[in-house]
């Protein structure tokens, strides 16, 4: 069990990207035989004496992108950041309930938070390269996981850069300031620097929303691409994004200042046969 | 009635034009009088020397030496301090705990404490005390408890400024707070740490109460950091209060005292523009 | 294998609780510092304030201290003196240099004049006292000798506390909404009461928070003031007598001093932080905000 670790320590990580399930022990819910990634129930989550997310129950589908939509202010961000426990790093966040990965629910004090976002990687709205060069930016995390090794750290800054279609544009200014690349270069850059690590899964915050369209079609393009590989979890709040890139779709509502998840299924299914009267009206843009 | 309210307006013009006026002539007068005084016989003979016949004659040496060792030592003392103090403040506790209400009272107090009264402590706990002596070393420990506050003041506002955005991205990444600190928070913030320390340097090197009775009026050259030695803004006091015909002296030393801050103010702002276009940041001060 | 790399042991987590105990450390012992400072101060003024009965630091007949007589109060009032004219003097031309700087000056000499404050307020006093002493002593004892006197302290002080004044209120009154001021003149109130009835209300804790720093920074200084004050011991009865303070006091005094003397300079030492701390509580109890934020 140990050897993963004992592996990711000393830099020999192999290109393992999905993560096998245990022989004995398939995820269900319901009865229904689903690879699950996170099975949430009962989440809720306050920020002192306000209460943001009450009673979250939602399973997310491994290999799949699962876009969240819903109106600003319903805590679809602050449920992204439970999934890697990223809400830990947010003074006077206090999160209830079980987020499952397996049968290990995060929340508990044994599990190792830093492996753990090792494993999942964020994406924020905003793009927030670090102040330094483009190839520091990437070296950082892998430096900080173990990885020592100069020409793997090449290998790997390569192919994440080439993931992310910015190898071409950056490979002759890597010692750059990341700072001067565009809003849409810097945004991929992040990403990068998840994919660097070579995780099972990305969160992403509304990854578009400070971008312009040109820019969001490349993002798009590219989680188009990667869904091959990650199970990735996208909050929007653009209906037709979660249309073109959404396989599994939820809709969060705010309702008395906390939020709550209305529906979730398939994409196709939600969108051509919502179940829910409030879904009904917010697919067709009659409420936003 | 127009009339009127015209005059008065102009009143104030003329009082608020007066006094940055004032101000700026006196400011000249000061610093062109002391260049006026004491450029004459400025050489680089003079910053080598020993000084002779009380200091009014030969040169400082001896008192530049000690002057950097007393910064040095007090540097030395204060930095890890500082460092760790504001780390702690900025990124480990919530603005608003006990914890952290405690140590910025004691800090806020402590700025307060007036830089004779430091003086008084450094005698009596660094030299009698622990047996120092006048010496070096107490000077610049007496020195680092002084300028400890505005310290870790000015570092703890500069890590506040780095964007949040970049703790969120390093915890994102797995990254250990330790190692986000050292990677991540401390580069970014670097340019407004070292505004800080040079802020304290610069109050160092300036002081003159506090050193009086914990370095010593020695100004012979120190052969360790527990040798008494003079500093050069005591050098300054003594030449003109204790020294009958010492005032050329005493101004041709205050000309090097003002081009040692100029020099560290200059490195500020050197240090500042640099980071900021090699990075891309400027320091939050 | 996810599961067991999420479900090992929080060996990560170790690095971060071991900087955070070592920075508790650290922080402690900084914060222990003023502790330690007035611990030692106290005990070193012990003896004078176990020997001497307090009221005679205010009414023994005179200061000769070598000769069991302690009476301080001519120094009390002389600090009390030379500082509250530097801060008068200091007040007004920070807070007309502000005004200067915020509301009536091109930007560019705004910039400018700031820089010459910020300069000013970088050189060390012990230069401005020798720019006193050889400066401004002798013009004021061209009115009326000796020139070492109240006035001299009182000026030189004052324009020390000029850039500390005027640093800080510059910064506050930046700090009012643009807004506030626009709207002020758009209902054409006239600039100088646009500053006076409302910039100035709406910053009011950070300029008092100015003046308090010059107040301490005045009560506390020893050099400038002991170079041209004429340390003579007495209440002074003019603005040209020369006046002794009790910073300057302990300076002139504490080499030789010995026994019940030294001790005696350790009294004056601690009555003189206590009243700086006083002034500091003062300033935090008026204004909301933290005085050194």
């Amino acid at each position: 069990m140990y050897t993963q670790l004992a592996e990711t320590r000393h830099g020999h990580l192999g290109p393992n990207l999905e993560f096998p399930e245990p022989p004995c022990r398939p995820a269900r819910i319901d009865g229904q035989a689903r690879d699950l990634l996170w099975r949430v129930s009962d989440l809720g989550v306050h920020y002192g004496r306000k209460t943001v997310l009450s009673s979250v129950s939602i399973g997310l589908p491994k290999g799949k992108v699962t876009a969240i939509i819903g109106p600003s202010g319903c805590g679809k961000s602050t449920f992204l950041c439970c999934l890697n426990r990223l809400s830990d790093s947010m003074e006077g966040c206090c999160v209830e309930g079980r987020i499952m990965i397996g049968s290990q629910d995060i929340r508990s004090p044994s599990v190792d938070d830093i492996a753990l976002r090792r494993r999942i990687g964020y994406i924020f709205q905003k793009p927030n390269p670090f102040p330094m060069s483009i190839r520091r930016n990437l070296e950082l995390p892998l430096k900080a996981h173990g990885v020592r090794d100069a020409a793997e750290i090449g290998r790997r800054i390569e192919s994440s850069l080439v993931a992310v279609g910015l190898w071409s544009e950056v490979k002759d200014r890597l010692n750059a300031s990341a700072l001067h690349l565009s809003g849409g270069q810097q945004q991929r850059l992040c990403i990068a620097r998840a994919l660097v690590l070579e995780p099972e899964a990305l969160l992403m915050d509304e990854p578009c929303s400070a971008l312009d369209p040109i820019a969001t079609g490349v993002i798009e393009d590219l989680i188009h691409s990667l869904r091959q590989r990650l199970t990735i979890v996208m909050v929007t709040h653009n209906l037709n994004q979660a249309k073109r890139v959404g396989d599994e779709v939820a809709l969060f509502w705010c309702r008395d200042g906390f939020g709550y998840l209305v529906e979730t299924g398939p994409a196709q299914r939600v969108f051509e046969a919502p179940q829910d009267e409030l879904t009904k009206l917010y697919i067709s843009g009659r409420i936003c | 009635m127009i009339e009127r309210s015209r005059f008065r307006f102009d009143g104030h013009l003329l009082l608020v034009w007066a006094a940055p006026l004032t101000i700026t002539a006196i400011f000249v007068w000061i610093v062109g009088g002391v260049l006026l005084h004491g450029l004459d016989q400025l050489s680089w003979s003079y910053l080598v020397e020993a000084p002779r016949r009380a200091g009014r004659q030969g040169g400082i040496g001896p008192i530049l030496v000690s002057t950097l060792l007393i910064v040095s030592v007090c540097l030395a003392v204060a930095i890890p301090l500082a460092l760790g103090a504001a780390l702690l403040l900025a990124e480990f506790v919530p603005r608003r705990s006990t914890g952290a209400r405690i140590v910025r009272l004691s800090l806020d107090v402590l700025a307060g404490v007036p830089s004779i009264v430091f003086g008084l402590f450094g005698s009596a706990f660094f030299c009698s005390l622990l047996g120092l002596r006048f010496s070096i070393l107490s000077g610049g420990l007496t020195l680092a408890c002084m300028i400890l506050p505005v310290l870790i003041r000015t570092i703890e506002q500069s890590l506040r400024g780095v964007p949040n955005a970049y703790r969120m991205g390093a915890a994102a990444l797995g990254l250990t707070r330790t190692r986000a600190i050292v990677t991540v928070l401390l580069p970014v913030a670097a340019p407004g740490v070292l505004v800080g320390v040079l802020l304290g340097v610069g109050r160092a090197v300036a002081e003159t109460a506090a050193l009086i009775f914990t370095s010593g009026y020695v100004d012979r050259m120190p052969s360790s950091v527990l040798d008494s030695g003079r500093a050069l803004s005591v050098h300054i006091f003594d030449l003109s209060l204790n020294v009958p015909g010492g005032d050329a002296a005493a101004y041709r030393a205050s000309i090097v005292l003002l081009l040692l801050l100029m020099l560290i103010n200059g490195g500020m702002l050197c240090i500042h523009s640099l980071l900021k276009r090699v990075m891309g940041i400027s320091a939050q001060i | 294998m996810f599961q067991s790399v999420i479900d090992s042991p929080r060996r990560h987590g170790v690095i971060d609780v071991r900087l955070r105990r070592t920075l508790w450390g650290v922080a402690g012992l900084a914060s222990s510092i003023i502790a330690v400072v007035v611990a030692v101060v106290a005990t070193e003024a012990l003896p004078a304030l176990r020997g001497v009965e307090l009221p005679r630091f205010l009414n023994d007949p005179s200061w000769h201290p070598t000769n069991q007589r302690y009476n301080l109060a001519p120094m009390i009032a002389g600090t009390f003196l030379v500082a509250g004219g530097a801060v008068a003097l200091g007040t007004l031309f920070g807070f007309l240099s502000a005004i200067f700087c915020c509301f009536y000056a091109p930007p560019r000499l705004a910039g400018l004049y700031r820089g010459v404050m910020e300069l000013l307020a970088g050189i060390p006093s012990v230069i401005l006292g020798l720019w006193g002493l050889t400066t401004l002593v002798p013009i004021v004892a061209a009115i009326k000798a000796p020139g070492f006197s109240v006035l001299s302290a009182t000026l030189v002080l004052g324009l020390m506390i000029v850039p500390t004044i005027g640093l800080v209120a510059i910064a506050s009154l930046q700090s009012v909404p643009r807004s506030l001021i626009l709207g002020a003149e758009a209902l054409g109130l006239p600039k100088w009461l646009t500053v006076v009835r409302i910039a100035f209300p709406a910053a009011r804790s950070g300029l008092i928070a100015s003046v308090v720093l010059g107040i301490g920074r005045a009560l506390g200084e020893t050099m400038a003031v002991m170079m041209v004050g004429g340390n003579i011991v007495q209440v002074p009865e003019s603005l040209f007598a020369p006046v002794r303070t009790l910073a300057a006091n302990i300076a002139l005094e504490i080499p030789y001093a010995e026994g019940l003397h030294r001790s005696s300079l350790f009294v004056s030492g601690l009555f003189l932080t206590l009243v700086i701390l006083v002034v500091l509580c003062i300033a935090e109890w008026l204004g909301p905000e933290p005085i050194h934020d």
